[in-house]
């Protein structure tokens, strides 16, 4: 198939796995940002092709891990609601809130819906005038655009029946809170190719220069990988800490800039929770005031929840890369996909879940 | 006058005009005993469906029992949409509970229908899965001598639910179980995974593609019977339904105690499916199927099996995707299209699409 094989030939795999032993003198950690990426490494076992020196280790990039309980259980509140119409994307539906999850909503009576798209969520509610309508809307930069399109549009359009339940992340902050951490053991990043398509990558100047740490922008294919990695460790080697862009086929150094119009269009900075770490200044969105009519939190008027994790699970050091998943005494015993006690277990871009299915035995 | 109506042959192309034409939707009544209930027997189903042993019109079907021994199977379908490309809920409770009794190296016989409407199906649609059921059967070489019907209120059903059973006849000397399968054994798939699930999810979730992705729900009577009868040692068999090829290996893996390995560029996977499933997020190997199986063979007769497969229009693209090997825990391991090897694991629950 055009454009997919051609990134996983086994024989230039083994060129770039080789090119990599060449270069690589000292032991190295690098952080794959994104779920996506860590999935990729897991399923198609491209750590095995790496020298031993080399310790990647698993980034945060994961919507569905990142989303605070607070949120799920609010989610799992508007959800029950006879009004409601709750639209989500299918790996939402299984993370477990305090007490349930979505799917059980769905089992007990809730109108709760999967969708492709926050548009398609737009159409139920152009459909069902006497309906509230509510988006979950999770994920990073990659997804923020769409979330913002529909809020746009519904706003054009003067919708009353439609609001949105935000989450949105952002990458950078992210970084900057693991590098700033005292555990951190993270010496260069591979950057998410899809964020960075939107985004652009100039917000990582600051950070790779501060933090003395190459940033390189990578893809998702085996070859992607291979060659992002070799670029950081590259780097590394050579004592450089520069911002490099291994996904030229997709990533501007601009970015998409009508999409990060719309997004500022509809969104501002705030501060979020992230599930497992906590909070991180400027690292999410929220709405602008003017928007604030789709906000659902505000229509639903949804007190504030708290909620504890579970104490056993380890999910926030998995998302900060401080441990493996297979490290946690509750993994592939006590949490499985079909009874996971932390997000990362649920997602598909989870690294617990990438590590059950692809590492177990 | 009606009767002649009926008798139209639906592989002609023909569509065969409506036997029913007083009620345009399925009442209540048409699964209460009564006249109505007699009349959509005896104008749509019995013609339909019509052999001696149905024809007879008794509570049951009797038929002798020949030699070999019987294989008995059953399935139920409860499928949205109830059309989609390449097939239909009746065509698909038919083909999924003949291809049950293949798996066990039987010859399809006799198949029981209970079909459970709902209040206000349209009768129009009533009679295209009826048509459809016959078409298959025959292409399936099985009669369909028993029958039941219930209508439910409007609400408490889903359009149209169909359970199917199937007898057939399992030669002498075929012995196709998974504890027969052994170190040494090639793996064949008999043709390209995906397309089911694929062209159910596109009608489901409104997700256009270039081409039409059809189903590939047909029987694999023939293509089994044609190893059977070319004397290949079939050591077993197993279809690959919902959860696709993971599941169908790792369930035999686990029943017969051994290591598979699949080499992920053997398995024949049509570009249009590749793509959907990359858009998607999904893995075509866990792909739900309805017109493919696995087959183990003994690895002497690996080549010979694919060309006799390839001979059958249903298993044209067959291959031989692995091998059982020696060893250790009983396991699926797949070689990945970069050299690497993996886990292949069951899968928990339903793939979902992801999110970016």
């Amino acid at each position: 198939m055009k454009f997919m094989e051609e990134y996983r030939d086994a024989q230039a795999a083994r060129k770039w796995s080789a090119a990599i032993h060449q270069i690589t003198t000292r032991p190295w950690t690098i952080m794959e940002i994104c779920g996506g990426q860590t999935h990729a490494i897991v399923k198609f076992g491209i750590d095995h092709l790496l020298p031993q020196d080399i310790t990647l280790v698993h980034g945060p990039g994961c919507p569905v891990c990142v989303t605070p309980l607070e949120l799920i259980d609010k989610a799992i509140s508007i959800a029950s609601r006879p009004e409601v119409i709750f639209c989500s994307f299918g790996d939402m539906l299984r993370v477990p809130g305090t007490e349930k999850d979505l799917f059980t909503v769905k089992a007990q009576g809730g109108d709760v819906r999967m969708v492709y798209s926050p548009l398609d969520a737009l159409k139920i509610a152009e459909k069902n005038p006497d309906r509230e309508v509510v988006f979950f809307a999770v994920g990073f930069e990659t997804t923020a655009p769409t979330t913002a399109m529909a809020v746009y549009q519904a706003a054009q359009k003067g919708m009353t029946n439609f609001s949105l339940l935000v989450s949105h992340v952002l990458v950078p902050p992210a970084i900057e809170a693991i590098l700033s951490s005292p555990n951190n053991k993270v010496q260069g990043f591979l950057a998410a190719g899809h964020v960075c398509a939107v985004m652009g990558y100039h917000e990582y100047g600051p950070l790779a220069e501060k933090y003395r740490v190459p940033i390189v922008v990578t893809g998702f294919e085996p070859l992607d990988i291979l060659q992002g990695l070799y670029m950081c460790i590259k780097q590394l080697e050579e004592g450089r800490a520069e911002v490099e862009n291994q996904y030229t086929r997709t990533v501007r150094k601009s970015g998409n800039i009508p999409a990060q119009q719309l997004i500022q269009e509809v969104f501002r900075v705030v501060p979020r929770k992230w599930r497992g770490v906590g909070e991180i200044p400027a690292s999410g969105l929220g709405f602008q005031p003017r928007y604030e009519a789709f906000d659902a939190e505000k229509r639903f008027q949804i007190a504030d929840y708290t909620a504890d994790e579970s104490s056993e699970c380890i999910a926030g050091l998995v998302l900060q890369g401080v441990k493996k998943p297979n490290e946690c005494p509750l993994f592939a015993g006590d949490c499985t996909p079909e009874q996971p006690r932390g997000a990362p277990m649920v997602s598909s871009e989870g690294a617990c879940a990438a590590y059950y299915r692809y590492r177990r035995a | 006058m009606r009767r002649k109506k009926y008798e139209i042959d639906f592989r002609g192309g023909a569509v065969c005009p409506l036997p029913i034409q007083e009620y345009p939707q399925v009442l209540l009544a048409h699964g209460g005993g009564g006249k109505l209930m007699h009349q959509l027997i005896q104008k749509m189903f019995a013609p339909a469906f019509s052999n001696p042993l149905l024809d007879g019109g008794h509570d049951g079907a009797v038929f002798p029992v020949t030699e070999g021994r019987l294989a008995f199977t059953t399935d139920s379908y409860v499928i949205q949409p109830i059309f989609f490309p390449g097939g239909d809920i009746g065509s698909l409770a038919v083909h999924g509970t003949v291809n049950d009794l293949a798996m066990c190296g039987a010859r399809p016989r006799y198949l029981s229908i209970g079909l459970i409407l709902e209040e206000g199906l349209p009768m129009e649609t009533l009679w295209r899965i009826v048509q459809s059921i016959k078409h298959a059967a025959e292409r399936s070489g099985v009669q369909i001598v028993t029958g039941d019907t219930k209508v439910v209120d409007k609400g408490k059903g889903d359009g149209i639910f169909i359970n199917t059973s199937g007898v057939g006849v399992v030669p002498e000397g075929v012995s196709i179980l998974p504890e027969n399968i052994s170190a040494g054994d090639a793996i064949l798939v008999s043709g390209d995974l995906g397309r089911h699930g694929i062209a159910i999810m596109a009608v489901r979730e409104g997700l256009e593609f270039q081409s039409v992705i059809e189903s590939d729900s047909a029987p694999v009577v023939d293509a089994v019977q044609a190893l059977l009868e070319a004397g290949i040692r079939v050591h077993c068999l197993r279809d690959l339904t919902r959860g696709g090829l993971a599941s169908a290996a790792n369930e035999l893996a686990e029943a017969a105690g051994v290591k598979m390995e699949i080499d992920e560029r053997a398995v024949p996977v049509r570009d249009d499916v590749r793509a959907a499933c990359e858009i998607l997020g999904l893995d075509p190997l866990y792909i739900a199927n309805e017109g493919r199986f696995l087959a183990f063979v003994a690895d002497k007769d690996a080549d010979r099996a694919v060309e006799i497969l390839h001979r059958q229009d249903v298993s044209r693209h067959a291959a031989v995707i692995g091998r059982v090997v020696e060893g250790g825990q009983p396991v699926v391991v797949l070689k990945s299209q970069i050299g690497t090897r993996r886990i292949l694991d069951m899968i928990s629950g339903e793939q979902l699409p992801r999110i970016c």
